[in-house]
């Protein structure tokens, strides 16, 4: 049993629900990410997603690719984040999955990614770009290795690939709200949460909502229909005031500590 | 009657698999997001393959619209300036916009009503394909928006002047190197939000299946019509064929008919750019490795990472890290000979072929001419060498110029 089943069968005890924050990795370094990791951590948050910056990001809004290339042009590599998050895991009961492109998995090798990742306390990855027809390989090597791979299901996958999509995936399912790329939304679809109903009606995975997510009226919306949310673009857009001298980042750190503290006791009051 | 313009059945029939893999590269790396729009499309078209009025209503675009078959023309002052074998141009560049890709955003416009959608985008490095997208969609009446890097649009402006007046509207980006590779990025994102009514008009034989398989099938007229023109002229098939290679589209229509020829080779030529320094070129094939880039997997140029490298090329069309996954097929089985041709030796064969043959051809172009002049000097008098001439070069004139006064500059 992986970290992330652990924890969500410890919350299903309690009749709590999933906050998950993203971060991108070494924006504006990895010192920043590492800090922000056990802040996110202590406030209480149960997961957290940890975007390894790519060059080419498609799924991706403004705002993410944005924190991707400020990270990327501050010359963050594989190795570098691997390392900050092996320092983090250690101190930290969240567990980390890292949000990563096959591009950057394929270039590694599946093997050694998987090696570092767990090596460095990272609990599973979500590959947005990897579609379930391409993921056997993969899938199967993580199935060995109790590490969690999560796959999406989206507004416009149709049904019987959706039973097949929770079949090939482990940890909880990802359920993209929208049909359209990272970022802040004003409102969600109407036909969410009928959505979410059907799909849990045909799997006992998790469903962690994300995508669009920014507001605690979504948190009011999704609240009985989800196991987790996922906030992104509203998270990585107050980092984006961080700077390089990390003696001068309390107000970004409290920001986003304030804004996880909102989402939390909206989800769990 | 079997149709003169479209896809015979595949001298190789088995490829693409039913995953979009030519060997092992191709196949669909994209979000979830784009696979119900993506298996549409493949149904539909193979479907239209096999619709009789689908075919014919293309054939006489083809023919009336377009202006095809388009010329097989012996270069006959080039050929004696070089000294080897025949060179013939396959006059791509007398199509209808200029170039080969109207060959096929005439077909995917015809895709885009069969699926019932309304809107079309597009992505485009040189312009070309962006004004073939803007032409096919004002022929039709549909709605068209094109990405294009705002370095190309510096680069190209008679392209963007023209897709305007075809009532494109133009949307510049902004990120990354602002080239061809984050004009794809940008429309996929567009797609992404939009698919329900809205076809991607791919320009090349890239991104997830069905694309390389759609946009390789509409430009393989190039090939089948040459393969019947040197059969009239010489009574036989070429010496060589020689394209030029960005994405892929141009060499991809042209090779593909040949591929079971294997006597004729095959000669793909990449832009070489000023060195062979990662950045400084765009030769994904002769100097980058299998990975995964806009939806495939194919060769690639990344850092140790996984990061697309920065590339450079002279010629916007051919300004790309990826290239289309047959030709990684067609590189890994030996069918196909990569050669790598730099932006000066470009440049020179632009000059050459504009002052011996009276032709302007496309910087891109230009590439293949230059090592297709190499090609034809290794062989006889009495050998035929054919170039694909894949557009012309008035696009390219301002460019030029300035590229020219850059390296006045940097010998005094």
């Amino acid at each position: 049993m992986s970290a992330i089943d652990k924890l969500f069968q410890r919350l299903k005890a309690e009749g709590k629900k999933a906050f998950m924050p993203f971060v991108t990795a070494g924006d504006p370094n990895l010192e920043f990410t590492a800090a922000m990791l056990r802040r996110l951590d202590a406030e209480g948050c149960h997961l957290a997603e940890l975007g390894i910056p790519y060059s080419d990001p498609i799924a991706d809004g403004p705002v993410i690719q944005a924190s991707y290339t400020r990270s990327l042009n501050g010359g963050t590599k594989l190795n570098g984040i691997f390392a900050m998050a092996s320092d983090v895991t250690a101190e930290i009961s969240m567990p980390i999955v890292t949000m990563v492109s096959y591009a950057i998995i394929y270039r590694m090798g599946i093997d050694e990614y998987l090696r570092q990742a767990i090596a460095a306390g990272i609990s599973g990855a979500i590959v947005p770009d990897m579609p379930v027809d391409e993921s056997d390989e993969l899938a199967a090597k993580c199935k060995l290795l109790d590490f969690s791979l999560i796959q999406l299901i989206t507004p416009t996958t149709p049904r019987d690939r959706a039973v097949q999509i929770a079949e090939q995936t482990t940890g909880f399912i990802y359920y993209v709200s929208i049909t359209g790329i990272t970022g802040e939304r004003t409102e969600l679809p109407s036909d969410l949460a009928d959505n979410l109903k059907w799909l849990r009606s045909v799997t006992d995975l998790p469903i962690c909502v994300g995508f669009g997510i920014s507001k605690l009226e979504h948190v009011e919306v999704l609240k009985p229909v989800a196991d987790g949310l996922i906030v992104g673009s509203a998270i990585v857009r107050r980092i984006a005031a961080a700077t390089n001298d990390q003696s001068k980042n309390q107000d970004v750190m409290d920001d986003v500590g304030g804004f996880a503290q909102g989402m939390l006791s909206a989800i769990n009051d | 009657m079997t149709s003169h313009f479209l896809p015979e059945p595949s001298p190789d029939a088995s490829l693409p698999d039913e995953k979009g893999r030519f060997g092992e590269f191709g196949g669909r790396f994209v979000p979830e997001t784009l696979i119900a729009a993506l298996d549409q499309l493949e149904t539909e078209y193979y479907q239209s393959r096999k619709d009789p009025a689908f075919q014919a209503e293309l054939d006489v675009l083809l023919r009336d619209f377009v202006g095809r078959p388009s010329p097989l023309y012996f270069a006959k002052r080039l050929t004696e300036h070089c000294g080897g074998a025949q060179i013939w141009f396959k006059r791509e560049d007398l199509n209808h916009t200029g170039a080969h890709k109207i060959n096929s955003t005439l077909g995917q416009a015809l895709l885009t009503m069969r699926m019932g959608k309304k809107r079309v985008i597009a992505e485009t490095g040189a312009g070309q394909h962006g004004v073939a997208t803007a032409t096919a969609c004002a022929h039709f009446g549909i709605p068209c928006v094109i990405y294009m890097g705002e370095e190309d649009i510096r680069r190209q402006q008679p392209n963007v002047q023209s897709m305007k007046m075809l009532g494109a509207e133009i949307c510049p980006v902004t990120t990354g190197s602002r080239t061809l590779r984050d004009a794809v990025n940008q429309a996929m994102r567009d797609w992404m939000s939009s698919v329900g009514e809205t076809h991607y008009i791919l320009g090349s034989v890239v991104g997830p299946h069905p694309f390389p398989l759609i946009v390789r099938d509409y430009q393989a007229v190039i090939g089948r019509e040459t393969i019947r023109q040197s059969q009239e002229r010489f009574g036989r098939l070429p010496d060589a064929v020689v394209a030029c290679v960005g994405g892929g589209s141009n060499a991809a229509g042209m090779f593909y008919p040949f591929v079971a020829e294997t006597d004729v080779p095959l000669v793909g030529v990449e832009a070489g750019g000023e060195s062979d320094q990662p950045g400084r070129h765009a030769s994904s094939l002769t100097f980058g490795k299998p990975g995964v880039l806009h939806g495939s997997f194919s060769y690639v140029l990344q850092d140790e990472d996984g990061q697309t490298d920065d590339v450079h090329s002279a010629s916007a069309g051919l300004d790309y890290p990826g290239v289309g996954p047959e030709h990684s097929h067609w590189k890994s089985t030996g069918r196909v000979e990569y050669r790598s041709c730099r932006d000066d030796e470009a440049l020179a064969a632009f000059d050459l072929v504009a002052r011996n043959e009276g032709i302007l051809p496309a910087l891109e172009t230009s590439h293949a001419i230059a090592k297709g002049m190499e090609v034809a000097k290794e062989r006889g008098k009495d050998e035929v060498v054919i170039i694909c001439l894949s557009g012309r070069g008035d696009k390219d004139a301002g460019e030029i110029q300035r590229l020219k006064n850059e390296a006045t500059a940097r010998r005094i």
